[in-house]
């Protein structure tokens, strides 16, 4: 994966007016990824800020999982994926030629779309991830609190054992949910999580979102307007061009976006006039 | 949330980072150095045959060539009557009737009376024989060898000519050659082709067109799987007891008065392509179900659709567009066979035959056998020419290999063409 | 018209019943094995100079004083392919991972055909490398006094090059098996490549790697070529691979390449050791089998 990063310094941009101040956590600025020669993303720049959850929403193709990934380096197992641009988190530019893709996956977790537990027991779904960081604490205990976080902890306390792939979808998702948070990420990325469930399991999912952005910044890609509506503080709203090129049409705090949007392409997908 | 400290303080992580860095890195050159170590074995492997077939000889004759005639000092130099004049006088007076009721002295080329004198009367004898990479390095050994060793000669030989080819089976490996072993492969390889093609193609037309998923096919399938794997020598005593004992009258082929060879009770050419073909026949089988899987449903369901039955539909639809892929695997299935040694040994391949298989009842040797035989005797000489069947062994299946690729590119070329 | 005529319908079932009996002959063929090796097995241990016991477990096998025992053949056995394991499987294995997790398209287009290559040689030329050059090189390795001129690990290490191609490509396979998602969840926590294909991906194609090692093991344990040629000729119980030993496929293919009539005890030995033979690796092949059903049904 190549970075073409020039600078390490936060770019002297002045932060859109929000409202409310509130600390960023992750810059994009002037994201650009190709794959191979074909030019995905074009000028991404936005920011993310503390404990919020920020959706990206978008037609298919798009690029929003793209930038997603762009975010905690996972494009870098892509072969053939470039990147050109800088993303920020707390200052530091995650290109840099110094920076270990390995470390920043610790602080930055995913959840993926398909839930993929290991094939291993609940506990040791959990306790990997902190296992393979060097985590000197008490398992048990980390294994109990992540899922309690994960609001899973009631359903599985009695099995831990027991193989993971035994449980039914929305629970797999909760424990790839608990696997993220057991390795104490500051940012949690979902790459539309819900949308492998059962509309039961997408709502517990939904409520685990509120409750989890008290302790972390949430980045949650979604192809569902309302669970953006429903969870999300900020919407990014990502368009695709003529070349297919995918680029961040408007962003704002949800309510705005969605009851007021800027631009006419942002209202007409709104309201659902393609999808 | 959990406690972040219990992952440590930052330099400790970079350290900590570190380490699995270099384990990482570690067991990377490990799985590289293992890979380097696959591709040093077929390198080993190749080498020291082709090491064996180039190589010096020190030969030593009976008789010098020198002392015939004199003034002359090879065989080539001699003209036509002095070459009938010493074959008559230096024969043996026996083997001079022999070969002259063969064919008489006075009709037979030059070549030929040369080659008769050279084996009954100088007599040359291999005494020690080098590979290709000893020769170079270790000439002066060589040397210092025929030094001691009076009258002899050193000669650089190539040991694998298209005299060896044709020659037959000899107990002199400077004369020895290929040819009863190889025409004894490829009669196997016939039969065991006549025999397992229609049946495994058909068997596997079966299980994979008609066989509907009840007991009784998994089982057939799970069987078939297992006989791939069943070791092979399991097959020779198979072909022994059924083929060679068991069905003697038909194999020998006295039940259709059809004796080639009265000493062959049944270790002939017939039981062994059938031997081999047992063996080829679950290979073929599930190498045939492969290429019928690949091809698509729809195609068949177009074919139901205007009314086909389903052997007009596997007849003129599903084989047509397989036919490379069950053609390909046959070929290679057979180049398997091509290479088996141990069930024919079981079964009764022959040690020594001055005869080339007249037919399916012949008594037999097979190209593998003939190294076999070759690898185990000590004697020098032995192992270059052992070597020089490998490689003529090991062309063989190449072209073989070659053919099929050949046939599936082209007629795959083909099908896109028309398609 | 839509109703067919007898006749059609007859005729329109003649091939598929050709063709189950065709596919029948397999069930012949097992059949056709099992009766013979066991048919022949009962007259020899019907044979008064022998008893069941005196071969399962008697240390000395010389017919012409009547001792019977095959421990000799089946230590030989173990012995050879013990040692073909020990190089097989991690270089195997090895080569298996670097082929899926670190090679490049080129590397792998160099290394797929290698691996075919080594495949495709015939086991009399791994046999005839194994008493020409792995048995010198032992001898001068080791020294001349202590490697004889037939001995199993030579045998042994040549039956391991000879496996090595079809553990590396069934292990590739089983490997390849692991969906990418489990690979990226490891990633995203933050696991190194290593860290993930130790701890992640090779277990869980455990049971595919397991079937491919017990298949090998098969295959080692049913391999002539190469004994016959270079690891000894006669019974020799013994723990040192640098001696000489004949296995059960070593002894088979000598007793039956020589001159042996038909109601002999000896004629019928082979086949008790065929039916031995027969047992262990059909007994391996089956196991793997089920393994590699199970690893499929994880996976698809």
């Amino acid at each position: 994966m190549n970075s073409a990063a020039l600078s390490n310094q936060e770019p002297k941009m002045v932060s859109m007016d929000m409202g409310q101040y509130r600390k960023r956590v992750l810059q994009l600025a002037d994201v650009n990824i190709y794959y191979g020669a074909f030019h995905a993303v074009k000028d991404a720049s936005l920011e993310i800020y503390e404990k919020q959850v920020t959706a990206f929403i978008g037609p298919s193709g798009c690029g929003k999982s793209t930038v997603l990934r762009s975010i905690n380096r996972m494009n870098d197992m892509i072969p053939g994926a470039t990147m050109h641009g800088s993303v920020f988190f707390h200052g530091e530019n995650l290109y840099g030629l110094q920076v270990d893709p390995v470390l920043v996956r610790r602080r930055i977790g995913m959840v993926f779309q398909k839930p993929n537990p290991f094939p291993k027991s609940i506990y040791e779904n959990i306790a990997w991830g902190a296992r393979i960081n060097g985590f000197t604490g008490n398992y048990d205990q980390l294994v109990e609190q992540s899922l309690k976080d994960a609001a899973l902890w009631d359903e599985v306390k009695d099995k831990l054992k027991q193989n993971a792939l035994r449980l039914s979808g929305g629970q797999q998702q909760r424990l790839c949910i608990a696997r993220a948070i057991a390795v104490s990420p500051e940012v949690i990325l979902m790459d539309e999580p819900a949308s492998a469930l059962d509309p039961i399991a997408t709502g517990r999912i939904e409520e685990l979102i509120l409750e989890l952005k008290k302790d972390y910044s949430i980045v949650i890609v979604t192809h569902n307007m309302g669970q953006a509506s429903r969870v999300s503080d900020y919407t990014a709203f990502f368009m695709v061009d003529d070349h297919r090129t995918g680029y961040l049409q408007e962003y704002a705090p949800t309510e705005q976006l969605f009851l007021n949007p800027t631009h006419k392409k942002t209202e007409e997908y709104i309201s659902g006039k393609f999808g | 949330m959990a406690d972040t400290s219990a992952f440590g303080a930052v330099t400790e992580i970079q350290r900590f980072m570190d380490a699995r860095k270099r384990l990482g890195l570690f067991w990377q050159v490990l799985f590289v150095f293992a890979t380097v170590l696959a591709v040093l074995f077929l390198i080993l492997l190749l080498g020291s045959i082709l090491d064996s077939v180039f190589g010096y000889a020190v030969i030593l004759n009976e008789v010098d060539p020198s002392t015939l005639i004199a003034g002359r000092d090879k065989l080539e130099d001699f003209s036509r009557e002095e070459l009938i004049s010493v074959a008559t006088e230096r024969l043996s007076a026996g083997i001079l009737r022999r070969v002259d009721y063969e064919e008489p002295l006075v009709e037979r080329s030059d070549r030929d009376l040369r080659s008769l004198i050279e084996q009954y009367v100088i007599k040359p004898r291999a005494l020690r024989t080098w590979g290709f990479a000893e020769s170079m390095i270790h000439r002066d050994t060589v040397v210092s060898f025929m030094e001691e060793n009076n009258g002899s000669y050193i000669v650089f030989k190539n040991w694998l000519t298209p005299e060896f080819i044709v020659a037959d089976q000899s107990s002199d490996p400077l004369k020895a050659g290929i040819r009863t072993a190889l025409l004894g492969s490829l009669w196997i390889i016939l039969i065991t082709l006549l025999f397992a093609f229609p049946i495994g193609v058909g068997a596997a037309i079966y299980l994979q067109e008609y066989a509907r998923d009840n007991r009784l096919n998994r089982i057939l399938q799970l069987n078939i799987f297992n006989l791939s794997a069943v070791p092979s020598i399991i097959y020779g005593l198979l072909g022994l007891a059924v083929f060679v004992r068991a069905m003697e009258p038909i194999t020998s082929g006295s039940l259709f008065s059809n004796v080639i060879d009265n000493t062959a009770n049944g270790r002939t050419i017939l039981s062994g392509g059938l031997t081999l073909g047992l063996l080829v026949l679950p290979i073929i089988i599930i190498n045939t179900q492969e290429a019928l899987k690949a091809v698509p449903d729809s195609l068949r369901m177009s074919s139901y659709g205007i009314g086909a039955t389903k052997w007009q539909t596997i007849w003129h639809q599903v084989l047509p567009v397989s036919i490379d892929r069950i053609l390909t695997g046959t070929i290679l299935a057979l180049s398997r066979a091509l290479g088996e040694t141990a069930p024919l040994v079981v079964i009764g391949a022959s040690t020594f035959i001055s005869v080339d298989p007249a037919g399916i009842f012949s008594k037999f040797t097979t190209l593998p056998i003939q190294i076999y035989q070759w690898s185990a005797r000590p004697q020098g000489a032995y192992r270059n020419i052992a070597a020089a069947a490998i490689v003529a062994l090991l062309i063989l299946l190449l072209v073989m290999n070659s053919v099929a690729i050949y046939t599936r590119d082209k007629i795959a070329r083909k099908k896109r063409l028309e398609a | 018209m839509t109703t067919i005529s007898r006749k059609a319908r007859i005729t329109s079932r003649i091939p598929e019943t050709i063709m189950f009996l065709f596919a029948l002959i397999s069930i012949v063929i097992t059949v056709g094995i099992a009766v013979i090796l066991i048919r022949e097995s009962y007259l020899f241990f019907n044979d008064p100079a022998v008893n069941l016991w005196g071969f399962l477990t008697g240390k000395e096998w010389q017919p012409m004083i009547d001792k019977f025992g095959f421990l000799p053949l089946l230590n030989a056995t173990l012995t050879t392919s013990v040692i073909a394991m020990s190089l097989g499987i991690p270089v195997g294995l090895s080569v298996a991972i670097y082929l899926s997790e670190y090679a490049t398209d080129r590397t792998r287009a160099i290394l797929k055909p290698v691996l075919e290559v080594l495949a495709g040689i015939p086991t009399i030329v791994y046999g005839y490398f194994a008493l020409t050059f792995m048995t010198p090189l032992l001898r001068s390795l080791f020294g001349d006094g202590v490697v004889e001129i037939y001995n199993t690990a030579s045998a042994g290490l040549v039956i391991g090059i000879l496996v090595l191609p079809m553990i590396a490509t069934m292990a590739e396979d089983a490997i390849g098996a692991v969906p990418k998602e489990l690979r990226l969840a490891a990633y995203a926590l933050g696991g190194t490549k290593l860290e993930t294909t130790f701890k992640v991906v090779i277990p869980a194609a455990l049971s595919g790697l397991s079937a491919t090692f017990l298949l090998a093991l098969s295959r080692a344990i049913g391999e002539t070529m190469v004994v016959a040629l270079a690891a000894g000729a006669g019974p020799n119980l013994t723990a040192n691979p640098f001696d000489a030993a004949e296995t059960i496929t070593g002894y088979i293919v000598r007793i039956s390449g020589g001159d042996v009539s038909y109601n002999s005890v000896d004629y019928n030995s082979i086949f008790a050791l065929g039916l031995v033979l027969f047992v262990i690796t059909f007994t391996l092949n089956l196991i793997s089998r089920k393994i590699s059903n199970r690893f499929h049904q994880e996976y698809e």
